[in-house]
């Protein structure tokens, strides 16, 4: 028998045997019989009146079976691709909120927008038949950034929807901010951009949908974070199906980081085809592809304003940001720069009045929506920036000045003025920690060391608190969500003792078959390998809102934690029963079920199976069986933060950064596998360093053409940009999770952008240089060394 | 055409159509779905195979380049002969946490064997630039960095066995 292996320990993943192995189970790897393949054809205009679509020639290639646009789509009366938030403005009137066609109708409004699907024997065949689709476009000119898209004579991409203005929406008392502003003693400004991503999970998205008369049944595989929400936006809203007609299984995915956790158009098309032509439709997207259709993430243009007294203490903080929401609105989309970014503009400060105005504003790009960090990173790097360029204006250390605006950890709980009110924190020993770690103290002979190579060397601070465990319903609902944001897990008990847990958050990548596995066992004491964890399939577990937000350990994890409980008190009463003694003198401890005060029990294992062999129940008070569910709704979200510190060098012949040391102390709450929370850290930083150096989503004003739309043309991170990074946790608990955990899946990605940019800016600093909009490409960095007010590099 | 290989450690013998790519050849008619495909510019190397013991990306080569040359893919990849057991580097990345989602693992775990191959004394820096053409976005690449290093000094350790 093997052992149990509980909260704080780091065994091996479960998971790894099959992926090491090239045995995992990926929606492109799986085929169906009879199988079909299916391709996009795609708009090749940023913004076009769609005149007609001519199929005679493609309908005619090989191989050809369907070919479905959007004509087809109106003809079977189906629904449009639904927003899953409905935000407001100041006044209360509702965000606009378009219609979002699966396959465009009338009009195409970014490169890449779907306008017909060609279904055919082989991909090769489907291929030639989309080139041979005679699509007649009226060419519209485009818009692509918001500054542009919301000037009164920008091209206007719906009739409805005035200067592109989806919705003006704002948060906080701005008369207190400007009555604060009226007695400032100094007021900082900054003028930012936070630059668009593309994900660009290693796994392009894909998905197979199967259709069987008999049962009137549909299956769909997709590569999503969410599979019961894909069920439940496309049957009901948009196809019509029945809940009960529709299985939706998301298998091993590979990596999400927000691009899965939307309803996609493809999902809804493809299995809307497989019911037509009566046979299994299989898309697998390239790359290419994914770069103008997996939903892109940031892209705002902020200006903000801190004012401060004489000391540096922070009176107020005014922000007004303009969000590009892309062409339409996606599942989360309006959500992500309204409610999971103004609140979030307090940080770790007792800052007492804060303002934010943020215009969601169309454009013909690719729809925006969550990319990991969602909001928070944006929020964070607009904060930790003017609070730097505060602090070197007034002269105060950015140290001090943090400290000297910081929630100290007595203070917890802590009401900001932003609606959200923070459980526990430690800000301040996040950045005692991190400045050890650093070895900050010795960063002046590092500084010199670089100077002696003419290179300048920077440190940079990032003290931030985000919001995650996505999410308490009741205050979700007040902010505009149309849905419920709480977790459901059950716990099956088989008659020999082992157990198989069937939950609804979705592991790809996270290491849930191990963390969750590691609560089971240490809950009910049995052997760690005696748990296994089934997820991603809505016809083998009950329900469930996926996994995003950092919410699979915090609402998931305590939505299992209740049912464990549940098992154990069932377990008590049939302990009862068999041990002859009363319900409340029974224990459970170490796997064992036991008669206070005597040595008479019986184990686990026993009990599991006496309650699937009911001899003398009594059936009219005790249910057969050992199988608990739980729904769990979290009463807050949960807060996250911590220091980071980037070390970086410039080199000023080139313009080149390199980020030669990172430290990150966090505050995750309790850590139930220390090795999987160090690896999401590690995974969370960097993708913030691409945010930070490398990463940049360009569109061509006018033409709205993608000009990096590839792996060659969009930088990724790679393993010879990156130092080794010190990561470690300095953890309060969360005082309203069952376990006192925060999540930790998107602490990396919002805490480094402002980090590193803060030590660029630090190392440019002597320069005169005050402000380096991400990335710090060496380009950007290069021109900025050009007009910067000291000769550099004179030979 | 007719195309004869040894396909991890099995001489093989297919049809195939002259412009099919490896990676096509070996995931749809060989059900060899270890070997992934994450873009189309080669610039991920998640389909990354062993030709004839040197590290290839299987999606910029054509299948007829096979013939009588001996493929390895992750399949294939394992430790003693004949045995179940997982290769010095398989157990390194399970070790070291060296993957999370598992997509760019395959590829990963044949870079990183071809480069313990080449050389017996690997630096961080050297396997950060030997890494350079495999794309992961999970990790930071941290602990794939710190697995490379164990995998290959396990590697080191067999041979002098």
């Amino acid at each position: 028998m093997g052992n149990v292996i509980g909260i704080g320990a780091a065994p091996k993943r479960k998971e790894d045997q099959r992926f090491l192995t090239g045995r995992g189970n990926y929606v492109s790897d799986i085929k169906r019989p009879g199988m079909t393949a299916g391709v996009f054809v795609r708009s090749p205009h940023g913004h076009a009146v769609l005149r007609a679509i001519d199929k005679s020639a493609a309908l005619a290639a090989p191989g050809v079976i369907a070919i479905l646009t959007g004509d087809d789509v109106a003809d079977d009366g189906l629904g449009s691709l639904p927003c899953g938030w409905g935000i407001t403005d100041a006044k209360g009137v509702p965000m606009k909120e378009p219609p979002f066609p699966m396959l465009a109708q009338d009009k195409v409004r970014f490169v890449g927008d779907m306008v017909a699907f060609v279904v055919a024997e082989t991909p090769e065949q489907a291929d030639e038949a989309a080139e041979l689709l005679k699509v007649d476009y009226e060419v519209l000119p485009s818009v692509v950034g918001v500054l542009e898209a919301v000037r009164l004579d920008a091209p206007q991409l719906f009739a409805d929807v005035p200067n592109n203005i989806c919705c003006d929406w704002e948060l906080g008392d701005k008369a207190a901010v400007e009555a604060a502003f009226k007695k400032a003693a100094h007021v900082a400004k900054l003028s930012l951009v936070n630059n668009r991503l593309i994900g660009n999970p290693m796994e392009p998205r894909a998905a197979i949908a199967e259709y069987e008369p008999g049962t009137d049944r549909f299956t769909l595989w997709t590569t999503s974070q969410f599979p019961h929400v894909v069920r439940f936006l496309m049957g009901a809203l948009v196809l019509n199906i029945p809940q009960h007609k529709l299985r939706v299984v998301a298998p091993d995915v590979g990596g999400g980081f927000g691009v899965k956790q939307f309803h996609y158009g493809e999902e809804a098309v493809i299995t809307w085809a497989a019911r037509r032509v009566r046979r299994p439709v299989k898309w697998v997207a390239s790359r290419s592809e994914g770069f103008v259709s997996d939903r892109h993430g940031r892209d705002h243009v902020t200006e903000a304003e801190l004012a401060l007294d004489e000391t540096g203490k922070f009176l107020a903080f005014r922000v007004k940001t303009l969000a590009n929401m892309g062409g339409y609105l996606s599942t989360f989309g309006p959500n992500i720069p309204t409610n999971l970014y103004g609140p979030l503009l307090g940080g770790v400060y007792t800052t007492p009045a804060i303002y934010c105005n943020v215009k969601v504003v169309f454009t013909n790009t690719v729809p925006v929506d969550a990319y990991r960090g969602a909001g928070r990173p944006e929020a964070t790097f607009v904060l930790e920036r003017i609070v730097d360029v505060a602090a070197s204006e007034m002269g105060i250390d950015r140290v001090e000045i943090r400290r000297r605006n910081m929630i100290p950890k007595e203070a917890y709980p802590y009401q900001t003025p932003v609606l959200v009110q923070y459980d526990s924190g430690d800000p301040m020993g996040c950045l005692d920690g991190a400045l050890v770690a650093a070895d900050v103290k010795n960063f002046g002979i590092r500084k010199a060391a670089s100077a002696s190579k003419g290179k300048f060397r920077g440190l940079g601070y990032s003290t931030y608190v985000e919001a995650c465990g996505l999410a308490p319903s009741r205050f979700a609902g007040r902010l505009g969500a149309r849905g419920g944001l709480y977790e459901s897990a059950t716990v099956r008990v088989h008659p020999t003792g082992q157990v198989t847990v069937m939950i609804g958050t979705h592991n790809h990548g996270q290491g849930h078959e191990t963390t969750f596995a590691q609560i089971v066992s240490e809950k009910l004491g049995v052997a760690f390998e005696n748990v296994d964890i089934v997820f991603g399939d809505t016809d083998r577990v009950q329900f469930g809102m996926g996994t995003y937000g950092s919410r699979s350990l915090v609402v998931g994890g305590a939505a299992l934690s209740k049912a464990t409980d549940k098992v154990i008190a069932k377990g008590k009463k049939i302990a009862a029963h068999l041990l002859e003694a009363a319900e409340v003198d029974i224990q459970f401890e170490s796997g064992k079920f036991s008669v206070a005060g005597t040595d008479r029990g019986k184990t686990f294992e026993e009990i599991a199976g006496a309650a699937y062999v009911p001899h003398d129940y009594p059936l009219e008070v005790l249910e057969p069986g050992l199988e608990e569910q739980a729904y769990y709704d979290p009463v807050n979200f949960t807060y996250p933060g911590g220091c980071h510190i980037a070390e970086v060098e410039v080199d000023p012949e080139t313009g080149t950064v390199t980020l030669l040391n990172y430290t990150a102390v966090d505050d995750v709450g309790t850590v139930i596998n220390p090795m999987i929370v160090e690896g999401q850290l590690h995974g969370g930083i960097v993708q913030g360093v691409g945010q930070a150096l490398f990463e940049n989503a360009v569109y061509d004003e006018g033409s709205g053409q993608l000009l990096s739309g590839s792996l060659m043309d969009y930088c990724m991170p790679r393993a010879d940009h990156l130092p080794m990074m010190k990561v470690a946790t300095h953890s309060t608990l969360c005082t309203h999770t069952p376990m006192g955990v925060k999540g930790c899946g998107e602490v990396g990605t919002i805490g480094s952008p402002a980090a590193i940019i803060n030590a660029v800016v630090d190392a440019l600093s002597h320069l005169g240089v005050t402000h380096v909009d991400m990335p710090a490409t060496p380009n950007r960095i290069w021109r900025l060394l050009q007009n910067a007010s000291l000769p550099v590099a004179a030979e | 055409m007719q195309i004869s290989f040894t396909l991890n450690g099995r001489s093989t013998t297919v049809d195939v159509e002259p412009a099919t790519l490896v990676v096509e050849l070996l995931r749809e008619q060989l059900n060899l779905t270890g070997t992934h495909i994450g873009c189309d510019t080669s610039q991920c190397g998640a389909c990354v195979v062993h030709l004839n013991g040197l590290p290839v990306k299987s999606c910029t080569l054509l299948a007829p380049a096979l013939d009588g040359a001996n493929l390895l893919t992750i399949e294939g990849l394992q430790g003693a002969p004949g045995s179940n057991r997982l290769h010095p580097m398989q157990e390194a990345f399970r070790e070291h946490h060296g993957l999370q989602c598992g997509f760019c693992t395959p590829g990963m775990l044949m870079t990183a064997v071809a480069l313990a191959a080449e050389n017996p004394n690997l630096t961080e820096a050297d396997v950060r630039h030997g890494l350079e053409g495999n794309i992961c976005r999970c990790t930071g690449y941290q602990n794939i960095v710190v697995s490379v290093l164990a995998g290959a000094a396990a590697m080191n350790a067999a041979k002098g066995e």
